[in-house]
Order: C-alpha cells, then structure tokens, then sequence
C-alpha cells in the first residue's frame, strides 16, 4: 500500500502535509481504495475555525458516506473545489490532485503528535 | 447524455402512437368544471399522456414484472428489512375498508376508528409502552417524530437549551444520526466493543447535562441482542438522558421482550416490515411511535380514544408537537397490521420471532461451511453479518446471486465490517429455500476463486448487467424527456 514518507498521518486513513505556514489534508491510498469509486465530496466552508478531530468532511462512495477529521486544529483556508465536479481525483490521485482542504494551524506541536508513516503502517498491518 | 437507445425496454411513453387509445374518457355533460374548481384549478390542455391500446398496457406492465425479483418469486434475504412473506389474506381484509373517506364525519366511520384503537393497544402491549401514535407514515418518519417528542419534553423542562447532543453507536442504522441531525441535534457516535455490542463504558463517558437521547437498535444490525441494556438504560436515566428504541429489528423479539420493560421512553416500529405488508418498492409504509407516560403529553394529534362506546380523535393535547402527517397515517397498512396480529395472536408472534432467529442461525451455520466469515459471531437472533471468504468482494458475489436467481442480501453494512454481507432470512422461508441459497453462494464463492474473472462478469443471466454505479450517482437522469425537446 502507498504511504508516502513526506507526510503524517491518523488512523482514520487521513494524511496531512505541512507546507509553510498551512497543512494540506487527504484522505490515503487504503481509504480511497476501501471506499471504492467516489461519488461526492462535501467540504468545509472556507474560513471555518475547527478542532482536530473534528469531523469536517465527507466523502460519500458507491459503498458508502465517510466523514473525514480534521488532524490538526486550526483555520480552514482553502478547499479543492475541483472536487464538485470530479470527484474521481480522490481515487486517482489521493496524494496529489485529489486532496480535500488546507488548514492553517494554532498549535504546530499537534502536526508533530500526528502519526508518522512507519507508524501508519502498523495501521493497516492491524486492520489487515 | 441520453442513452435511451441503448435500452431493451422502452418506457409506456416511448409505447406512444398518435391517436390510439384504450377508452373514452366520458364527458362531463352539463357540469361546469369552471364554476365547479375555480377557473385556475382547470387545465388549458389536455395532459400528456401516453397514447396506448389496453393490450400494449396490459402486455408494457406484465413483461416489466418478468423482471422483477419480489418475495412472490425468490428468496430476499436483505439484512434489516425483514422481507417476509405476507399472507394475501391481510390484502382482502384492507380491501374492506377502501370505501372510506378521511373527511366523512367519525361517527360514520367507527369500525376504522375502533381498529385504530386496538391496534393500538395491541402496539403497547407488545412493546411495554403507554401511549401511541399510529401517524407516522414509515420508520424514518417514526424516527423523526419520536426524537421531537424527546426534544419537546426536554424544552418543556427547560433542559433544551443544554441537551442538545444525541448518542448513536457505529454499528446504527443510517438514518439515526440522519434523525437526530434533522432534529437539530448534534451527533456523537459512540464505539461498538469487540464483542459487537456497545461499549458500555464508553457510552456513560458521553453521559451528561448535555444529552438529550441515545438512539439503539436491540438486537443491533449485527443480530446481536445488547445484553447490558439493562445496565446502559440505568445509567442513561441517572443523567437525565432519553432512551429511543429503533423499531426495525423488533421480529426478532416479538412477544419475548419489551424495549419497555428493557427502559426505553420511546419506541418506533416499522409495521410495513414486522407487521407484514409488502414493502421495498418505496411504501406505503408505517411508523408508529410508543412512548412512557411522561412523553404522552407531546404526542402528534390526534389520538384516538374511547368514550364510552364511542371512539372519537383527540385533538386536545395542549403540548403536542403537532401533526406529523396528514389525516391519520397510511390507514390500509394499520388494517393488515392488524389482521396480521389478529391472525397470529400472541403464541403465533412469539413463534413468528422465534423461528425467524431458527431460519437465520441454520443459515449462519451452512454458510460458515462454505467458507464464509462472521466477525461477530456471537449468538445472533434474526440476522447476521458474514464476509465473503479471504479475496472476494461482496458486491461481486451479490451479483453472481442474481443469475442464481435469489434477491441479494444487504451489503457494505453495518459499515464496523469490511466486505458485509447482512443477511435476514425471515421466519417465512423453508429449510430447503435456505439451504438453495447457502449452496448457490457457497459455488459462487468457490467459482470466484478459481476464477476471479468470471465472478466480476456476473451477472449474465439478468435483463441489464453490470449497472453504472457512478455514473448513476454522480449524473442521475432523473426525468424522462420527449426526443423532440
């Protein structure tokens, strides 16, 4: 499975890359492929103050509807609108093209308490 | 995009030929339909109808129900559907009451209210409550009105600003969370423990001044009865926090136990389900809701009650919510509840549930055999979950059922498994029926092995074949329109 190594993860299949001052949030390569082709993404407003954990997103499949945490707590500043019109991009390209917002962090300590690749991976050796 | 030419079926508009018909509408004589409705309430031009001859109806509408998989023709094992079987007698005795009108005075109508009435009676007695409205019209609609009913006595306590959180476990039925979110509510989901059941301890972390409900199913979507209820609706009470039962697995503990007895305030069922009429083609359906003394004062109006020997409907309920539907609910599917349990009685009910947790244990059972996993095995009642053997996909193995000619079991849910496969048989079904369908699956699994691409191809046997899963969600054509526009 494909967990790249320039980023940190939750265990509820979200990745978060911090870049600058802002962390870019996805879903991973398992989630994408665990919910099979997706069909709509609903996103947060821009602007929106919200905590980690917080569920912020959701991710809606031909299997199911998955709501999407936030990792980091913070201010959302911008979300991939191309989203709206093809969704696809979540599963073609997790990583890249098919990320879901970006969040302007409060407390940079809470990206670091977030789970490293290695560590991720033990995440989906678990769940099998 | 229009693919209409890549369709075998034309619609009964396509069926169209200018100036045939099927009758002559009679005319309406000296009657002026103006002076009659209102000028603005007459059409200009006639609707557009399909132009047909009765035969070309009779053969459009036969050769559609060719198509289709009911329960009249196969096995529907669907999870938390309860697709059983409903006696065609229930279809005579709703026919007997289809002269009636939901504005004729009450005193014309008693024998429609008294039925109301004692099924009423019958819903509490069956399920430990004290008072019911029968005027919800399915089980999400029941949903809804139970939790403004909970949502009313909490304001009317003064507690509404606080208690604006309910509780729903992961393993629920979709539509809780959708409830209490249509409610206003916030929604905090609370963890099912290995087991499968609730995590007791969990739960009464969430407790607090700031809950207004918890939303269970009992036995849960993975078939497994919550034995802690006890425990769990003790705790809940302390804290001030409403206990909603969600109706749609009651078949699997009719006559044995009561959500009542067990501490909730509020319950919902799901007649069309439990209480045998035919459902699954979108209603009509009926959801009537059950609550505990305290609640009865926020019920929808009206209620029926006995005066002396009359029935006539309450509207005098100073704190109701309000109607929740219009006249008094889907009244045809109240009279087949009725004669359902009328037909049954008590000893039939308590049989009915018993041999429905038989059918889906025995099947559990044969499909174990076959390889299947159940991830929650414990001693599940009317329904369970299985997944298919290690490589194989649920949807996969759903269409290969197709071309066996069974109706596919629920899959994808409850969503704590991967690969589900819900699978509720019902207390109507033989042995052998179950047996034929444990082997079918059994094979398709064993082909799908072997052959990985074979599996993916079914099924082949089926009027359409592989639908277009995200094209029918991301574009849905949701209107038909004429090839000229």
């Amino acid at each position: 499975m494909n967990v790249p190594a320039d980023r940190k993860y939750r265990n509820s299949h979200e990745w978060a890359k911090l870049e600058g001052e802002v962390v870019t949030v996805g879903i991973t390569d398992y989630a994408q492929h665990e919910l099979g082709d997706v069909v709509y993404v609903e996103l947060p407003e821009v602007g929106r103050e919200v905590e980690a954990g917080e569920a912020v997103a959701v991710v809606e499949s031909v299997k199911t509807a998955s709501d999407i945490y936030a990792p980091v707590s913070g201010e959302v500043v911008e979300v991939n609108g191309a989203l709206e019109e093809s969704p696809e991009r979540v599963n073609e390209d997790p990583y890249g093209e098919g990320w879901l917002f970006k969040i302007r962090p409060k407390d940079p300590s809470e990206y670091e308490g977030l789970l490293d690749p290695d560590a991720y991976l033990k995440v989906l050796e678990e769940e099998g | 995009m229009d693919r209409r030419e890549d369709r075998a079926f034309p619609l009964i508009f396509e069926r169209s030929q200018k100036g045939r018909r099927g009758v002559r509408p009679p005319s309406v004589g000296d009657v002026d339909p103006e002076a009659l409705f209102g000028r603005e309430n007459v059409r200009e031009s006639p609707p557009r109808l399909p132009e047909v001859d009765e035969l070309s109806v009779v053969r459009h509408y036969t050769l559609l129900s060719r198509r289709q998989i009911g329960v009249d023709t196969s096995f529907y094992p669907l999870g938390s559907c309860t697709m059983k079987y409903n006696p065609r007698v229930l279809e005579a005795a709703a026919a007997r009451f289809t002269a009636l009108h939901p504005y004729q005075d009450p005193e014309t109508a008693q024998g429609a209210l008294e039925l109301m009435y004692e099924l009423a009676e019958y819903l509490k007695a069956i399920t430990g409550m004290d008072e019911m409205t029968l005027q919800p019209a399915a089980g999400a609609h029941g949903e809804l009105t139970g939790i403004l009913v909970i949502r009313a006595y909490h304001e009317d306590r003064g507690e509404g600003d606080r208690r604006r959180v309910v509780l729903v476990p992961d393993s629920a039925h979709g539509s809780n969370p959708a409830t209490a979110s249509m409610a206003g509510f916030e929604v905090r989901e609370v963890p099912s423990g290995p087991d499968g059941e609730v995590d007791t301890e969990a739960l009464k972390r969430e407790l607090g001044p700031h809950v207004a409900a918890i939303m269970l199913t009992n036995p849960n979507t993975l078939g497994l009865f919550e034995k802690r209820i006890l425990e769990l609706t003790e705790a809940a009470h302390q804290a001030g926090v409403q206990l909603y039962y969600d109706g749609a697995n009651l078949n699997a503990i009719m006559g044995w136990v009561r959500p009542g007895d067990m501490g909730f305030d509020v319950v919902h069922l799901n007649l069309h389900k439990t209480f045998a009429t035919p459902h699954g083609g979108g209603g009509p359906g009926s959801g009537p809701v059950g609550v505990k003394a305290h609640l009865a004062p926020y019920l929808p109006v009206p209620l029926v009650r006995k005066r002396g020997s009359a029935y006539v409907l309450d509207e005098d309920l100073p704190k109701s919510i309000g109607r929740v539907r219009s006249f008094y609910g889907n009244f045809g599917v109240l009279v087949r509840a009725y004669a359902y349990i009328r037909l049954l009685g008590l000893f039939g009910l308590k049989r009915a549930a018993a041999l429905s947790v038989l059918n889906a244990r025995y099947l559990k059972a044969l499909l174990k055999a076959k390889g299947f996993r159940v991830p929650y095995d414990g001693p599940t009642m009317h329904e369970f979950v299985a997944q298919p053997p290690e490589g194989l996909r649920a949807l996969d193995l759903a269409k290969a059922l197709l071309d066996a000619g069974f109706h596919p079991p629920t899959i994808y849910f409850p969503l704590i498994v991967k690969e589900a496969m819900m699978i509720e048989p019902t207390e109507t079904e033989a042995k052998e029926t179950l047996e034929r369908f444990a082997e079918a699956l059994g094979e398709a699994a064993r082909k799908g092995l072997a052959n990985p691409g074979w599996l993916e191809g079914t099924p082949y046997t089926t009027p359409v074949r592989r639908l277009d899963e995200v094209r029918a969600n991301r574009r849905p054509v949701l209107r038909w329109t004429p090839e000229a526009e």
